[in-house]
């Protein structure tokens, strides 16, 4: 069986105007002895760059797009940045989906995964129009504090497989449009197929572990979804921020709790993929 | 030249905080016989083509591809010839 190197394992950190947490999620990746780079969505669209800049988006095993303001938010939050992604690169993108490579989207990251079409990715890998939304919070602000996540996935996840299935994470929300959506009249319908699929990956939980409304769950998030993955478990997107919670000195009760080697609750999402990445490639 | 106005709207049942907030603020300033605040958003495009139904038919795909998302939008389409 054909392995690769955790060291060989290369990255992209996707960035255009406006996201603002790629350093925090290349740190993670490279923390963890990877090899993930900065990548701005030009140098994938061969636009504006030297030859040395120019990059294929099959030079890596792995794209994650961060978290941020991505073209300011116009629009809607993320259909910018999917918007230019869909123009060049949309082909690209949903081969390296179907060769089953992981693609990650935290936060704004998410809200771009869903304006693609990549998720939630219940049939087909990418859908023309999006097929859900991440609209604006219950409460109309920008929440911003830990949140409680319980893990249920099976299997299905390939970012979440070395999270033990019901274990409680907590994990720093900040987004003022985190609120998943579908189609009001088939609501019910999808969240079927998500549960039936093994696609839910996070729901928001209160301190005692009971599935509650506003503020445990800061947006309002239909079945107090948090994170969910495509059918095939590659392409993941969540609101909360892992790579802010890499460290256990980042968690908001590590006194009380103790530092526990310093490893935090987000640490394991990072592991996860590329535990997967050099199985798999 | 065509202008075409894109009004897009939310969908029925879909929650508008900032329409909820909008009547709050303006309770609060003793508008009390304001009954419901909507957001809508316009966009304004000037559009250089000869055929009006050509222009319908790629601002109807603009707001498929991007100006909107059709999980909780509406939109409605105006061009007038300039």
């Amino acid at each position: 069986m054909k392995s690769v190197k955790k060291s060989d394992v290369k990255i992209a950190v996707l960035r255009i105007e406006g996201t603002n947490c790629e350093q925090e999620s290349l740190d993670a990746f490279k923390r963890l002895g990877a090899n993930p780079e900065f990548v701005h969505l030009k140098q994938l669209l061969h636009l504006d760059c030297t030859k040395n800049e120019k990059r294929d988006i099959f030079n890596y095993q792995c794209i994650m797009i961060p978290g941020g303001f991505s073209a300011g938010d116009y629009i809607r939050a993320g259909a910018i940045f999917a918007a230019r992604i869909k123009s060049k690169l949309g082909k690209d993108l949903e081969e390296f989906v179907k060769q089953e490579y992981p693609v990650l989207g935290v936060c704004n990251g998410f809200q771009v995964l869903t304006e693609l079409g990549l998720l939630p990715g219940i049939k087909e890998i990418m859908t023309s129009v999006p097929d859900a939304c991440l609209y604006i919070n219950d409460s109309n602000r920008y929440e911003c504090r830990p949140t409680f996540l319980k893990h249920e996935n099976n299997i299905k996840c390939i970012f979440t497989r070395k999270i033990p299935k019901d274990d409680i994470l907590l994990i720093p929300s900040a987004h003022a449009e985190g609120k998943l959506l579908f189609t009001l009249d088939k609501q019910e319908e999808y969240l079927k197929k998500l549960e039936e699929n093994d696609q839910i990956v996070f729901r928001y939980i209160n301190k005692n572990g009971e599935y509650t409304g506003y503020p445990w769950n800061p947006n309002g998030s239909i079945s107090n979804l948090a994170g969910i993955c495509n059918y095939i478990g590659n392409v993941f997107g969540m609101m909360p921020h892992p790579e802010r919670s890499f460290y256990r000195h980042q968690h908001p009760n590590w006194v009380q709790n103790g530092l526990d080697n310093n490893i935090g609750d987000g640490i394991a999402i990072f592991e996860s993929a590329l535990d997967y990445i050099c199985k798999r490639f | 030249m065509f202008e075409a106005k894109v009004t897009i709207g939310l969908k029925k049942g879909i929650s508008d905080p900032e329409g909820t907030n909008t009547l709050k603020a303006l309770k609060l300033l003793g508008f009390d016989n304001v009954v419901e605040a909507k957001t809508t958003r316009t966009i304004d495009l000037l559009i250089d083509s000869k055929n009006e139904s050509d222009v319908k038919k790629s601002v109807e795909q603009m707001c498929q591809r991007l100006l909107t998302n059709p999980v909780v939008h509406t939109y409605e389409i105006k061009v007038v010839k300039k």
